[in-house]
């Protein structure tokens, strides 16, 4: 009797999070164009409340954007096609995910650009390091010059 | 070889505080979102007037072949700011002979009528968008937002919220003065 008052618990716990801002008059009737009308909301940015998906957002024109996606897709539209839909009207700041084009080279490939050079700094550095360990025998100018001075300083004091 | 190591942290300085110096400006709005709508022609919607104001629907037609530049302003009667830009925009046309064309958004016909009988019409048409969708299509974000479109029908300017007070008002006049010499040199 008791873990099934646990399991009441932990279901009203956790229906908060399942329920998010999609209100129940929009979802679709066939489950599979809903699931992925909710992965398409979940790539798109909320213009209003920035920083979050039109998924989870209760904002007038998010709800609105969650209205066309769905709109679209029973339409019959790819995935890719709802969201080119989208970033028509509201660009690429819509997307979650910025696409890879040459305004984006330098947020794409900054990361990589930076791990190359941190690992490009060590190498240069290592090998100096290892150089300065090398040069421990005296050079051959160095080799005559202290054979000369032995050899005089022998001639004095004999 | 030497030398060149010894210039990098210089060099990172220039680049990181260049960096800071764009992030850190005050006048630099990080919330702005640049419009796509800008240098293109006006997006594709055809509005129904509101019921009893007296004055015609909109549609993208309106706003192609006009010798002047207009203004289009998204508005509502729910929306407070709106209220408050209602003056400003009303001197625009009063004063300046501005053309505004109104996108009624999202609003009750008789609350969008009680509105503009208590305050004014200063539109020149009106188009009722009730469930928002025209709205989408100009890629607003809330109301008011402002546009400025060219007589041959490109949208040149976009002011997001509403155009009070001096420093917004100098904004938007000077983007319409730009638009109408624009214009001017087109025709």
């Amino acid at each position: 009797m008791k873990w099934k008052t646990l399991a009441v618990a932990v279901m009203l716990a956790a229906l908060p999070f399942a329920a998010g801002a999609v209100e129940p008059d929009e979802i679709l009737d066939d489950p599979a164009l809903e699931a992925r009308a909710r992965e398409i909301s979940k790539d798109l940015r909320c213009v209003v409340c920035q920083n979050q998906d039109i998924d989870s957002s209760n904002a007038g024109v998010a709800r609105d954007l969650r209205l066309l996606v769905r709109e679209r897709l029973v339409a019959g539209d790819t995935d890719a096609e709802v969201i080119e839909y989208v970033r028509a009207r509201y660009g690429d700041y819509v997307l979650l995910k910025p696409p890879f084009k040459p305004e984006t080279y330098a947020l794409w490939l900054a990361p990589a650009l930076l791990v190359l050079f941190g690992v490009g700094t060590v190498i240069v550095v290592l090998r100096s390091s290892r150089k300065r360990q090398v040069a421990e025998r005296l050079s051959e100018e160095d080799e005559r010059l202290v054979a000369e001075i032995l050899a005089a300083e022998k001639e004095g004091r004999s | 070889m030497k030398r060149a190591i010894a210039a990098l942290p210089v060099l990172i300085v220039l680049v990181f505080g260049a960096f800071f110096l764009w992030g850190l400006n005050p006048d630099r709005d990080p919330n702005a979102i640049p419009s796509v709508l800008i240098s293109q022609p006006a997006p594709e919607f055809d509005l129904p007037a509101v019921e009893g104001v007296g004055v015609p629907g909109l549609s993208r037609d309106n706003l192609f072949g006009n010798s002047d530049p207009v203004v289009v302003n998204v508005f509502a009667s729910w929306c407070v700011p709106c209220r408050a830009e209602h003056a400003v925009l009303t001197r625009m046309v009063e004063r300046d002979g501005v053309r505004l064309f109104g996108i009624n958004y999202k609003d009750k016909p008789e609350d969008a009528r009680g509105w503009l009988e208590k305050l004014g019409n200063p539109y020149e048409r009106i188009g009722s968008d009730l469930n928002g969708r025209a709205g989408i299509e100009w890629g607003i974000s809330g109301v008011p937002e402002t546009f400025i479109v060219a007589g041959d029908g490109t949208v040149l300017y976009r002011y997001v919220g509403p155009v009070v007070g001096a420093e917004a008002e100098e904004k938007f006049a000077t983007a319409l003065a730009q638009a109408r010499t624009r214009n001017g040199a087109n025709s």
